[in-house]
């Protein structure tokens, strides 16, 4: 096999408070190559806090026995090393796109800034406006000189996926990045990740609540409870997850071709909780 | 009011924002009537106006043209307080639509007193007991409660005015599938308690069909085709662009992606 893009070996964040230690992400382990890796799992089970450690963007505490990307440790690096690394080798979409634009700055100066690297203005704004057309965006030359408020929740999400694909990272890290677009737009935009995972060797990983999506689109899925990772799946065979922590969620996902009068809800286990060692 | 009296009524709802530097033509001619005590959906592209919609009823877009009525009463852009009350919005974002500062309580507690209503306590307690909160949540802030708590208290918020008309724009969309379901449980149980209409933006084509009685398709600034959701769950819609939505709603297939068309 060659060498992974990330290594990730027994992550562990806490934060701590005056009431106590709260440890979010617990003995957290794998490794990701040329992929599509899902994270899925309930609210607060720790995907965002997993994945903002990578970038080395938690304001909790990190400890791992190795957390690398391409070979490289990414445990200490310098502010100039992240620079090196942080939204050119790897990038990140956020789980709030709102609040990752800056509400005062054009969409057009915000997306030039993003790829502030390589060619002329001119070639960059050209660059630019493709990607929001790759991302199905009506008319892009609006969109361009407008501002975060005068989009629609959906647009603002397709405006930072464009941000992205600018950047041309080898590490993608997509944290519910279609959550507000319709069904058919969320595809397109997830075959333009699909054709970067197949032919620019990019890895990606993939946060969603969306398990059906997850089943169709990953290679492979983590799925978290309480900051651990309660089991592993061939994404293809989600549905036939064992665990009922896994059977639960699927359960709770309302069915378009049969709906429920009341949607079951997630029972949840203590004994789900492996004990961790310190 | 009489039993055959829609709820609301949408002629020709048309909205352009001009921003100096362009005009957009939000909604082109949109109409739509909801019986009292049904549960509409509405679904479409993204930037296809649905919020917009939402938000002339809502009274936070006054520049429209067109006619609403809600239980009889022409729609104006200055309405009085008793309409304003009577039509509630639940936002599309979570984490942005509750101050951060503020406390359950005070967010509760706003409403009423912008509304010059007295009895805030008694209210308040009602209102979190039907959002299924304990009074032990009255004293936190929005960072101090889960995703589906704090979507409880964005609905509680919209409840606690007494409204007729609730409008909800994608209220789950930021939910686990857990909390999905309680939250779609929940506002399933409050339209019959409190005998509420619902309008109900959503992507998921399975959470309208769980929550919505029908439901109409929007494209650019359009709706295209309006359905029962029966027909929805049996995957029976007609309009090209619904077919599309259907399709791409059975997961990711890089051949149906290769045939969709900009219809
Ligand atoms: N700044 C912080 N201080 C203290 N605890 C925090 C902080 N940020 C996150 N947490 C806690 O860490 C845990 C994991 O949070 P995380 O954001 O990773 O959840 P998630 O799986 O991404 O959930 P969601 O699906 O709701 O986005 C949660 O219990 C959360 O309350
Ligand atoms: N304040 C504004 N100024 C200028 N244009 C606006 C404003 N608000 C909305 N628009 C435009 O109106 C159109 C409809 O937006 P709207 O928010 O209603 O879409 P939507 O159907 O809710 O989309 P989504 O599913 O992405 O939330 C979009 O083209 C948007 O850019
Ligand atoms: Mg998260
Ligand atoms: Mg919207």
């Amino acid at each position: 096999m060659t060498q992974p893009i990330l290594e990730v070996e027994k992550l562990n964040i806490r934060f701590h408070s005056a009431s106590g230690t709260n440890h979010v992400v617990r003995d957290v382990s794998f490794t990701l190559g040329r992929e599509k890796l899902a994270i899925v799992g309930e609210s607060g089970s720790g995907k965002s806090q997993t994945a903002r450690a990578i970038l080395g963007l938690t304001p909790g505490q990190v400890s791992a026995q190795k957390l690398a990307f391409d070979g490289q440790s990414l445990l200490g690096l310098s502010n100039a090393e992240w620079r090196k690394i942080r939204g050119r080798r790897i990038t990140m979409v956020m789980q709030d796109p709102k609040y990752s634009l800056n509400p005062v700055m054009r969409i057009g100066d915000q997306l030039l800034e993003a790829a502030a690297r390589k060619g002329s203005r001119a070639a960059l704004k050209t660059r630019a406006l493709e990607m929001l057309q790759a991302v199905k965006i009506r008319d892009p030359e609006r969109v361009f000189r407008a501002f975060p408020h005068e989009l629609s929740g959906g647009m603002g999400q397709r405006v930072m996926i464009a941000m992205m694909l600018v950047t041309e990272p080898e590490l993608l890290i997509a944290d519910e990045p279609t959550s507000a677009l319709d069904v058919t737009v969320r595809l397109q935009v997830l075959a333009i990740l699909d054709d970067l995972v197949k032919t620019r060797d990019m890895g990606l990983i993939f946060i969603s609540h969306d398990l059906n999506l997850v089943s169709t689109f990953c290679d492979r899925v983590l799925v978290m409870y309480a900051g651990q990772i309660l089991e592993e799946l061939d994404a293809k065979h989600l549905q036939d997850a064992k665990h009922p922590y896994t059977r639960g969620l699927l359960a709770c996902t309302p069915n378009l071709e049969n709906p429920v009068a009341v949607l079951p809800t997630l029972q949840r286990d203590p004994s789900w909780m492996a004990p961790v060692d310190r | 009011m009489n039993d055959n009296m829609p709820m609301v009524e949408v002629k020709n709802l048309d909205v352009t924002f001009d921003t100096g530097r362009h005009r957009v033509r939000a909604l082109a001619g949109v109409s739509f009537a909801i019986a009292p005590g049904e549960s509409f959906g509405l679904v479409g592209e993204s930037g296809s106006g649905k919020t917009t919609v939402l938000r002339v009823l809502a009274g936070l877009i006054r520049q429209w043209n067109g006619g609403i009525t809600v239980a009889g009463k022409p729609l104006t852009p200055d309405r009085d307080k008793d309409a304003k009350r009577a039509i509630q919005m639940v936002f599309q974002d979570p984490y942005g639509s509750l101050h951060p500062k503020h406390t359950v309580d005070r967010i509760l507690a706003e409403p009423l007193q912008i509304h010059g209503i007295g009895d805030i306590e008694n209210r308040m307690k009602d209102t979190l007991e039907q959002v299924q909160l304990g009074a032990a949540f009255r004293f936190r802030y929005p960072h101090q409660l889960s995703g589906g708590q704090r979507q409880r208290v964005a609905i509680a918020r919209a409840l606690i005015l007494r409204p007729k008309l609730l409008l909800l724009d994608e209220p789950t969309s930021a939910l686990d599938v857990s909390i999905q379901a309680e939250v779609l449980n929940l506002l399933a149980k409050l339209r019959h308690e409190l005998d509420l209409t619902y309008i109900l933006v959503s992507h998921d084509l399975a959470v309208v069909a769980q929550l919505c009685h029908r439901l109409a398709i929007m494209r650019t600034g359009e709706i295209v085709e309006t359905a029962d959701s029966e027909k929805l769950a049996k995957g029976e819609l007609t309009h090209p662009y619904s077919r599309q939505l259907l399709t791409a709603s059975k997961g990711f297939d890089r051949a149906a992606i290769a045939a969709f068309t900009d219809l």
